[in-house]
């Protein structure tokens, strides 16, 4: 590595600035006063959001704890969600695939981090999970394993609600939890990521 | 036959979490200003305006380039958005390019900005939608469990990002305008900082910032007219954009074969055959630090699998035979929407030897870089010195 000595400070060239000087004599005496950063303002919007034929069957499937992918004609690859295409040939993936209920840990971090509209309790873990018969990972929330022994290979079930607040969400799995199965090796994950 | 383009103008403000003091407007006001007078023009010379930014709700402001036309001085002339995510401002520079090597408009500028102090693009990233799978924690967990999965096919030193991450911010210290300007930094104060999206650490990914870049581009005849006058232009040599679909079964996430097409298409374009011979600096949009041997690898600076050694080598320091964002780069500044040009920019800067105490002595040929989206993004210029 380089040995960087700090340099003086550099001052910013002159440039023409946008600023014109305005008179800001109504703010004298303003300045104990704290300055206004920032504020929230609420707001919402409604959405109407129609999903398409793949999607509206996979949304119902989910309502019903089934997981339903949808299978490229050209390429073979299965993807959930299923958006009605695929995205490497074009053409309409029409074959509908039942998947499992379970699956695979192909990478995941582990979030430390708290922000605006987050509703876990950090740490958590945030994988991508190839779901059995399917071949993209989605991701999802892995919980009832300590942080540092989730790994790439690990086994997951997926957790749900109850039945009776099951709707057309995804919402409906609550997160992912070990199912007991044994690692699957890192050489049958080989490009899933 | 194609127009010949020159960078003739750059301008920057200084990035910082909040600016405070100025309006959207006038954060662009600000850049323009700068590389007008750097191009000795006003805006009555200039014949179009091509723009860029990231998502609107990364900072709440909505459609800007309607109510942005009268600061810019763009009423009455075409203006043009781009949208490609984080690449944009990338992309923004390389269609502001393309209208004068069509012979489109002969004088263009081009701006990219982000005032992230305006909303959070952690939540602005993590929105939840039921009809959608949820991204759980904003560009970081997105791109976090590709980064561990390079670390395990790769086999590289657990303290890579360290490297980077301590490299990038102590180069930042050599650029006035960079928004990090940790003097105190160690190895130590990195390694320790708290693990944010484990395996990245705080000190590891890129601050949330303001800022924005602008360029004034012109045809063959401005730039000659900028070297007649004394002001070395610096021509542009190649262009490349390409994509591929986000969410594509068998992609490789970890080196996309969209950035791997685009860095092979620019390097033809540029003829260059051994970049890490020919390029004498690049800036590279880095956000988080294991992005650099990744892209070492992509880009064809390094054989995969290998990149994190020219980073453990120093091959990318300021001082090293391929110096890799000696601005500081994104790891340092990072008003999303200008952060791509930040780069394409500070490559032109390097080449009219005007970096300041960043300027690599001597750069020629450098390499400007963005990638945007869920690594499905990717715009890359090659500018010299020389005509091409």
């Amino acid at each position: 590595m380089s040995d960087i000595q700090e340099p003086a400070p550099i001052d910013l060239p002159e440039g023409l600035w946008s600023q014109p000087s305005v008179d800001t004599s109504a703010l004298d005496g303003l300045d104990e006063v704290e300055a206004v950063q920032l504020i929230n303002t609420p707001a919402k919007f409604v959405y109407d959001y129609t999903p398409g034929i793949a999607r509206t069957r996979f949304l119902r499937a989910i309502a019903e704890k089934r997981l339903v992918g949808q299978r490229c004609p050209e390429t073979g690859m299965v993807y959930v969600p299923p958006s009605g295409v695929s995205p490497i040939s074009g053409l309409p993936t029409l074959e509908e695939v039942e998947l499992g209920l379970d699956g695979t840990v192909v990478s995941y971090c582990i979030v430390n981090l708290d922000f605006t509209g987050n509703a876990q309790e950090i740490p958590y873990v945030s994988a991508l999970i190839l779901v059995d018969g399917s071949d993209i990972p989605i991701y999802g929330l892995v919980r009832e394993i300590p942080t540092d022994e989730v790994r790439t290979g690990l086994r997951l079930k997926s957790v749900w609600v109850e039945p009776d607040e099951m709707t057309t969400s995804f919402e409906n799995i609550k997160w992912w939890a070990p199912n007991g199965e044994p690692d699957v090796p890192a050489s049958d994950l080989v490009g899933y990521v | 036959m194609a127009e010949r383009v020159a960078v003739i103008g750059i301008g920057q403000t200084k990035y910082t979490a909040t600016r405070g003091d100025v309006s959207l407007p006038g954060l662009l006001r600000e850049a323009a200003f700068r590389a007008l007078e750097d191009a000795q023009l006003t805006f009555a010379d200039i014949d179009a305006f091509v723009i860029g930014k990231a998502p609107d709700f990364f900072e709440g402001v909505m459609v800007p380039e309607y109510s942005l036309v009268e600061a810019l001085g763009a009423v009455g002339k075409p203006v043009f958005r781009v949208h490609t995510a984080g690449s944009v401002s990338g992309s923004t520079a390389i269609v502001a390019s393309q209208l004068v090597e069509a012979g489109i408009h002969g004088t263009v500028l081009t701006i990219g900005w982000e005032m992230q102090s305006c909303s959070e693009a952690m939540w602005a990233l993590s929105v939840t939608m039921p009809f959608q799978q949820q991204l759980v924690a904003g560009a970081g967990g997105y791109f976090a469990p590709y980064i561990r999965q390079y670390m395990q096919r790769s086999n590289a030193p657990d303290d890579t990002g360290i490297l980077v991450a301590l490299k990038d911010r102590q180069n930042a210290l050599l650029n006035p305008y960079a928004h990090l300007h940790e003097h105190g930094i160690t190895y130590e104060s990195v390694r320790d900082s708290i693990m944010l999206w484990d395996p990245l650490r705080y000190s590891e990914t890129c601050p949330s910032s303001d800022g924005a870049f602008a360029m004034v581009l012109s045809n063959e005849a401005g730039g000659d007219a900028a070297a007649a006058a004394g002001r070395q232009p610096a021509w542009v040599h190649a262009t490349a954009m390409r994509s591929e679909p986000a969410l594509a079964a068998g992609r490789d996430q970890v080196s996309p074969q969209a950035g791997k097409d685009c860095a092979a298409s620019l390097f033809k374009q540029a003829g260059i055959t051994n970049p890490r011979k020919e390029i004498d600096v690049a800036e590279v949009y880095v956000p988080f630090s294991w992005y650099e041997p990744m892209w070492l690898e992509n880009l064809g600076f390094a054989e995969e699998g290998t990149g994190w050694q020219l980073t453990h080598d120093g091959a990318t320091a300021i001082d090293g035979d391929i110096p890799w964002n000696p601005s500081g780069g994104v790891l340092s500044s990072n008003p999303i929407g200008a952060s791509g040009m930040i780069r394409f920019g500070e490559a032109a800067l390097q080449v009219r030897g005007m970096a300041g105490a960043h300027q690599i002595d001597g750069a020629k040929l450098a390499l400007g870089h963005a990638y945007g989206g869920a690594a499905q993004f990717y715009s890359m210029w090659v500018v010299g010195s020389d005509k091409p």
